[in-house]
C-alpha cells in the first residue's frame, strides 16, 4: 500500500528526515516510535503533505501512485487520513458541517453521491458509538473549547466517518488519561481491517499495549534504526533509545 | 483631448448662463454644483417649495463645510465642480440576450447560484422576465396598501404623502449633520419611502428587489422609513449581485424612525465595484445611516455586509431616545485587494434603561485596510444605560492591516460599558487542517472565515444570509494560497 523510498526533508533549511526507507501493507499496523525531535511527527506531516516541510530527495508511493506529487486534499480524497498530534480549533464552524463537507468532498473526488442531511446523521450517530461520544459533540464549534481528550477522541471519530485506507495517528496518546486512551485505542482497533494499515506514531510503549502493532520501528536523527516486531516496543520501555543511537553513528544504512 | 475638455466646459458654461429654466428640456444638469443646480433638480421633479428650500439650506451650509480628513482612508481629493448632480434614468442600451454580457459577471452570477430571470434583469437585458419583476412588485404593493403600508419611492411620497415627508425629513440626519449628508440633501434625486402604521406587523421583507421604479437613482440617495407606534418592519437593502456603476461617489442618507413600542430591522448586503485587483476605479461609499428610537421600548437594529465599494465610510448609528429603548449593529466589513474601510457605529444613550449591542467583524487580504470607528456616548441622564460591544478582526495574509478606533464617553455613573476585542489570523494550520479532511483551499478559507462571521450571518434573513455567504466566498477568492 504505501512504500517509502530513501525520504529527506527539511524545514528552513534544517535536514529532518534523512533517508527513511518503509513498506507497509494493507492490513498491517506499523508503530513508529523515537525520542523527541527524532522527526516522527515531520514524517507524518510530510506523508499528509504539509506544504511548510521541503521534501529533498526520494519517493512515496501509495497504491502506486506518486504520493508526493499530491496535493494535501487530493492525498485525503484517495483515503489518506492523518489524525493530529494538536488538532486545530475552528471557531463558528460546527463539527457536523466540517465534517459533512470533509466527507461530501472526498465522495465528490470518487465519484460518489452527496449525503444528505438525514443520510450523514445517519452514519454520524452510529460512528459516535465507536469513540463513546454523544451527540452534543456534533453542534460544538470543531475543537473549539474542547479539553485534550475530546480533542483526540474526535480526532478518531472523524477517521471513523472518513473510512480512510491509510491513517497516520500522530501521538494521539498523549495528553489521554488511561480512560480516554482506552476509549480511543478500542475505537481505532474496531475501525481495522485487512483492507487498511494505520500507522501509529508515538514516544511511549503505553499506546501500544492496546493498539498491538505488527511492526515496531525506531526513528533516530531523522532515520530508522531499528525495525522489529511488537517485542522491540518492550525492550524500548526498557532500555530507552539511549543505545540506539550508538548504531546511528555507524554507517548502517544502505 | 483638450479640445474636447474645452468643449465640454464651454457648454457646461453656456448652458450654466442660461440658467436652468431653459434646461429643463435636457434630460441631464450641468456640470458642476451651485444653487442652480438644486434648482434645476427640485424642478425637474417638480417639488414643492418647502423642500427647494430645505435643499437650498442644505447646499448654503455645504458650502460652509470641509470634506472630512480623519477617516483612515487615502484617495485622491474629489472635484465636486466636475461632477454631474442630476442625470434622469435612462434606457440604457439594452443587451439583447445574456450572450452579450460580460463573462467574467457571468460567472460570478452563476457562482452567486442567482436564477436565470435575475441575472438579466441585472444585467439589464431586454426579456419579458424584466416585466415579470414590476407586475411582482405591483402585487405586494396592493397587499401591503391592504396593511395601509406605504412604500414608494421619494418623489412618489413628497407628491403623494407630503405631511409624513415634511414631518420626518431630515429629522434623524439633519442638513447640516456632515460634509456628504448636506451635499445629499441638496441633489439628492430620489430613493425609497416607508412607512408602516400603528401597529401594523409588515408580513413580508421589504426589498429594494421590488423597487423598481427607483432603481436608476445612483449617487445621492435618500431613504426614509418610520414605524408608528407598535409596528414592526424588516427591510433589506442592496441586491447580490455585483453592479458594476459608473458613478464613483455614492453619498446616501437613510433615515429611520421608531415610534413607542416599534422595531426595524434594516439589513443590507452591498457589493458595488471594489476597483480591481492593483487598485484601480471602484466606488467611493460615503453613507449617512441613522436610526432614531423616539419612543419607548422601540428596538432598532443594523446588519449590514460590506463586501464591495473600494472606499466604504459608513457608520449606521442609532439614538436611544425613548427610555428602555434598544439599539444593535451587526457588521462584517471585507476589505481585500486595495479596498479600505472605515466602518462602526454610533450608539447615543439619551434615554433611560437603554441598551446597545454592537458586534463588528473586519475581514483584511490583499493589500485591503479595514478600520472599526464606533462610538458609544452615555448622557447625562441615561440611567442604567447598557453597552456591549466586540470588535473582531481575522487578517489573510500579512500585507493587510486591521485597526479598532473605539471612543467611548460616559457621562453617568450607572452605565456599564463593555468593549471585548481580538485579532487573528487565518492560520496555515487551520487550512492544512481542513485540505487533510478533504477540502480544497478555496472551502477552507470560505468556511474558515464563515464561521468568523457567523454571529452576524444569523441576524440576517435566511435567504439574504445564505447569499452573503456565497458573496463573501467571491470576495475572497484567490485571496489565500
Amino acid at each position: 500500500m504505501l512504500e517509502i523510498k530513501n525520504l529527506h526533508a527539511s524545514v528552513k533549511g534544517n535536514e529532518i528526515l534523512r533517508g527513511i526507507n518503509l513498506k507497509i501493507n494493507a492490513g498491517e499496523v506499523h508503530a513508529i516510535m523515537g525520542p523527541n525531535g527524532s522527526g516522527k511527527s515531520t514524517l507524518a506531516q510530510v506523508l499528509a503533505g504539509r506544504e511548510s516541510y521541503e521534501v529533498t530527495a526520494g519517493e512515496v508511493l501509495y497504491n502506486g501512485k506518486d504520493l508526493l506529487d499530491m496535493s494535501p486534499e487530493d492525498r485525503a480524497c484517495e483515503g489518506v487520513f492523518l489524525a493530529f498530534q494538536y488538532p486545530v480549533e475552528i471557531p463558528g464552524v460546527t463539527n457536523n458541517y466540517f465534517l459533512k463537507a470533509g466527507l461530501n468532498s472526498i465522495r465528490k473526488y470518487r465519484g460518489q453521491e452527496p449525503l444528505d442531511a438525514m443520510e450523514f446523521l445517519k452514519l454520524v450517530k452510529e460512528k459516535l458509538n465507536v469513540i463513546e461520544m454523544d451527540q452534543t459533540l456534533l453542534n460544538r464549534p470543531v475543537n473549539e473549547g474542547f479539553s485534550g481528550g475530546e480533542k483526540k477522541r474526535n480526532e478518531i471519530f472523524q477517521m471513523a466517518v472518513l473510512e480512510p485506507k491509510l491513517s497516520i495517528l500522530d501521538e494521539t496518546d498523549s495528553g489521554l488519561d488511561i480512560d480516554a486512551l482506552r476509549i480511543v485505542a478500542d475505537g481505532v482497533n474496531k475501525l481495522r481491517s485487512k483492507d487498511n494499515a494505520t500507522i501509529v506514531v508515538t514516544h511511549y510503549q503505553r499506546l501500544l499495549n492496546y493498539i498491538v502493532p505488527d511492526f515496531v520501528h525506531v526513528l533516530v536523527d531523522g532515520r530508522i534504526v531499528k525495525s522489529g516486531g511488537k517485542e522491540l516496543a518492550l525492550v524500548l520501555e526498557e532500555k530507552g533509545y539511549d543505545w540506539l543511537r550508538e548504531d546511528v553513528a555507524s554507517p548502517v544504512q544502505a | 483631448m483638450n479640445t474636447e475638455t474645452n468643449d465640454i466646459e464651454e457648454l457646461a458654461n453656456r448652458e450654466y448662463k442660461y440658467g436652468f429654466i431653459t434646461d429643463i428640456e435636457s434630460d441631464t444638469a450641468p456640470k458642476g454644483l451651485s444653487e442652480d443646480t438644486v434648482r434645476f433638480i427640485a424642478a425637474k421633479k417638480n417639488e414643492p417649495e418647502w423642500l427647494i428650500e430645505w435643499r437650498l439650506k442644505a447646499y448654503r451650509h455645504w458650502l460652509t463645510m470641509e470634506e472630512p480628513a480623519w477617516p483612515n482612508v487615502h484617495y485622491p481629493k474629489i472635484d465636486y465642480q466636475d461632477m454631474i448632480y442630476y442625470s434622469a434614468p435612462k434606457q440604457k442600451d439594452r443587451l439583447k440576450s445574456m450572450n452579450e454580457v460580460d463573462p467574467e459577471l457571468r460567472s460570478t452570477y452563476e457562482k452567486l447560484g442567482i436564477s436565470l430571470a435575475e441575472q438579466e434583469r441585472l444585467s439589464g437585458v431586454a426579456v419579458d422576465a424584466v416585466f415579470d419583476s414590476v407586475s411582482v412588485a405591483t402585487t405586494f404593493k396592493e397587499k401591503l396598501g391592504e396593511l395601509g403600508i406605504i412604500f414608494c419611492s421619494f418623489s412618489e411620497a413628497v407628491k403623494e404623502h407630503p405631511d409624513l415627508v415634511k414631518k420626518y425629513l431630515g429629522s434623524v440626519v439633519p442638513t447640516s449633520d456632515n460634509f456628504f449628508a448636506a451635499l445629499n440633501s441638496a441633489v439628492f434625486s430620489d430613493g425609497s419611502f416607508c412607512y408602516i402604521p400603528k401597529g401594523v406587523r409588515c408580513p413580508m421583507e421589504l426589498s429594494t428587489y421590488f423597487r423598481i421604479n427607483a432603481a436608476n437613482t445612483g449617487q445621492f440617495e435618500r431613504t426614509l422609513i418610520i414605524a408608528d407606534e407598535g409596528a414592526y418592519v424588516s427591510y433589506l437593502e442592496g441586491c447580490t449581485a455585483p453592479m458594476r456603476d459608473t458613478n464613483q461617489l455614492h453619498a446616501a442618507v437613510v433615515e429611520l424612525i421608531a415610534l413607542d413600542n416599534a422595531q426595524i430591522k434594516y439589513s443590507t448586503v452591498q457589493n458595488w465595484y471594489p476597483g480591481d485587483k492593483e487598485g484601480k476605479g471602484g466606488i467611493y461609499n460615503f453613507v449617512t445611516k441613522r436610526g432614531k428610537c423616539a419612543g419607548v421600548n422601540s428596538k432598532i437594529s443594523w446588519t449590514q455586509v460590506e463586501t464591495g465599494s473600494a472606499i466604504t465610510w459608513k457608520y449606521p448609528s442609532c439614538i436611544l431616545l425613548g427610555d428602555n429603548s434598544v439599539g444593535e449593529f451587526y457588521s462584517v466589513a471585507v476589505a481585500n485587494n486595495y479596498q479600505q474601510a472605515d466602518t462602526g457605529t454610533k450608539m447615543i444613550h439619551i434615554g433611560k434603561n437603554t441598551r446597545s449591542t454592537v458586534v463588528s467583524k473586519g475581514i483584511s487580504a490583499g493589500h485591503g485596510n479595514n478600520s472599526y470607528r464606533g462610538l458609544i456616548d452615555i448622557k447625562k441622564n441615561a440611567v442604567n444605560a447598557r453597552n456591549f460591544s466586540q470588535c473582531d478582526s481575522l487578517l489573510l495574509g500579512d500585507k493587510c492591516g486591521a485597526h479598532t478606533f473605539p471612543y467611548i464617553e460616559v457621562k453617568n455613573s450607572t452605565a456599564k460599558v463593555e468593549h471585548e476585542a481580538s485579532t487573528s489570523k487565518i492560520g496555515e494550520d487551520q487550512i492544512f487542517y481542513c485540505k487533510q479532511r478533504g477540502l480544497s483551499t478555496e472551502d477552507a478559507v470560505n468556511m474558515i472565515v464563515n464561521g468568523f462571521c457567523k454571529e452576524v450571518f444569523r441576524e440576517l434573513p435566511m435567504e439574504f444570509a445564505v447569499e452573503a455567504q456565497k458573496l463573501l466566498g467571491v470576495s475572497l477568492e484567490g485571496s489565500v494560497g
